[in-house]
């Protein structure tokens, strides 16, 4: 694990996860320090046909209301979102949303390679992608996405996750900046907020 | 790794534009890039390869066109929806018309269209509904036409006709024929399908209710304003504009020409001409 300085260049972070993710993701949430400069877009695989109820859970704990944006959404700094029920995420150029109803990619909708390949083309090297626990291999490619283009990469520590399939698959694919317990992943964001005051 | 220029997805979309007449040029980037790589992976070309074969062999772009658009639906997609047509907004137009004309704007492969088409044959109205149901694909809608879908699919639409709480048993709607789930013809009957291009083409005629879901979300927000004008004056006054749960209309100009009638459905009315 390599040591990297970190500055106030970063534009978004990025995670995604699935089975076993949402412990992980809650405790994130519920530690981010206030007034967290950057938004965070979240992709998390969850049924196709509930529609309601997962930012609520979400939120409960957060220090920010999660949303789900619709298309074409401007996104906002200090903003959480969360890639609703039966669409596809990605990021847009103008920074805002694009939702699409495409083929199911990796068994996914969303898919998380789709919302991270996209964050990637975006933000470039003005990322942070967070990799959680999840059974399948989506995501992985998205962290190549991300590593190619200079962002900054991070997967749950395998032995941490209750599934290790995702974060070994991205292992895997590219090079990790990061490999890191969730309380580190509190500990890393917090020290990224810093950066910003 | 494939990967594509936005310079090269504008070259692309403006040689189509050129040549075709189907117009690209205003489609979201994020989905018209991964459609067009997908096409490149699929054929194994270039850009430059992409562009010579759209020069040189005039039929393919039927091809690319199919596969470009995106032609992934589902019967009753978001149940809740669909009782919300049952039981507030078709109920709210025949009050005031015994017969009344449903456009189905970029159909694709109909499922949505069938949907309908189970819906009012439940509700005993199926007679008195004229349908219209356009798509740019003539391929998609050969499909559409055929109402016959692989039966793999049958398990999430039964899923989704059960949420709906349909009057019936769904297996009643189609027969199975080689792994294929043949819906009964009778269903469509009032139901005409036409090529037709939202970005390019005209109005065509006047409607108590169009349903466009799903199909905005490809487009900028230049081309959803002119694609919200054409649904404007292709709507009688009152009538209703369904587009998809994550969509808003909100930024168009026309926006203020409409009211929510339902906003988790996305369920408009015009309400100015």
């Amino acid at each position: 694990m390599k040591k990297i300085s970190l500055n106030n260049s970063y534009k978004a972070v990025v995670i995604g996860g699935s089975a076993g993710s949402f412990q992980g993701v809650v405790k994130i949430l519920a530690q981010l320090p206030k007034g967290f400069p950057l938004p965070i877009i979240m992709c998390l695989h969850r049924l196709k046909h509930v529609r309601n109820g997962f930012v609520e859970a979400l939120s409960i704990k957060s220090v920010v209301q999660v949303t789900e944006p619709h298309d074409k959404e401007n996104i906002k700094k200090g903003s959480v979102y969360l890639a609703p029920a039966n669409y596809h995420m990605s990021v847009e150029l103008g920074h805002s949303f694009a939702l699409s109803t495409e083929e199911m990619v990796n068994n996914s909708r969303p898919a998380i390679d789709i919302t991270l390949s996209s964050c990637a083309f975006v933000y470039k090297e003005k990322l942070v992608g967070i990799l959680l626990s999840g059974a399948n291999k989506d995501g992985a490619l998205g962290m190549k996405h991300i590593h190619d283009r200079n962002g900054l990469t991070i997967v749950q520590e395998p032995t941490e996750c209750m599934i290790d399939t995702m974060p070994k698959a991205a292992l895997a694919a590219t090079e990790i900046d990061y490999v890191m317990k969730v309380d580190q992943i509190v500990e890393f964001l917090k020290e990224l907020d810093k950066q910003y005051r | 790794m494939l990967d594509i220029d936005i310079a090269d997805l504008k070259r692309i979309s403006e040689f189509i534009y050129q040549k075709y007449h189907y117009d690209f040029r205003n489609y979201a980037m994020s989905s018209f890039k991964r459609r067009v790589l997908r096409i490149m992976e699929l054929k194994k070309l270039s850009v430059e390869g992409l562009l010579k074969k759209l020069n040189d062999s005039p039929p393919f772009i039927n091809e690319f066109l199919d596969e470009l658009t995106v032609n992934v639906t589902e019967m009753f997609r978001d149940p809740s929806f669909w009782r919300v047509m049952r039981e507030e907004i078709l109920p709210a137009i025949m009050l005031n018309h015994k017969q009344f004309k449903i456009w189905h704007a970029g159909c694709s492969s109909g499922e949505e269209v069938l949907s309908m088409c189970i819906m009012l044959k439940e509700m005993g109205v199926l007679h008195d509904v004229t349908m219209i149901a356009t798509d740019l694909d003539v391929n998609i809608l050969e499909r559409a036409k055929a109402a016959t879908y692989p039966i793999k699919n049958m398990e999430l639409n039964e899923k989704n006709y059960i949420r709906f709480q349909g009057t019936k048993s769904f297996k009643d709607y189609y027969q199975e024929e080689n792994g294929m789930a043949v819906f009964n013809k009778d269903l469509l009957m009032n139901v005409s399908f036409r090529r037709h291009d939202l970005v390019v083409g005209d109005i065509f005629n006047k409607f108590d209710l169009i349903l466009c879901r799903n199909v905005m979300i490809y487009f900028n927000q230049t081309l959803q304003n002119e694609v919200l004008k054409k649904f404007h004056e292709s709507l009688f006054k009152y009538g209703y504009l369904a587009i998809g749960s994550k969509e808003s209309l909100i930024w168009c100009d026309y926006a203020n020409r409409f009211i929510v009638v339902n906003n988790e459905e996305k369920i408009y009315k015009k309400i100015k001409d």
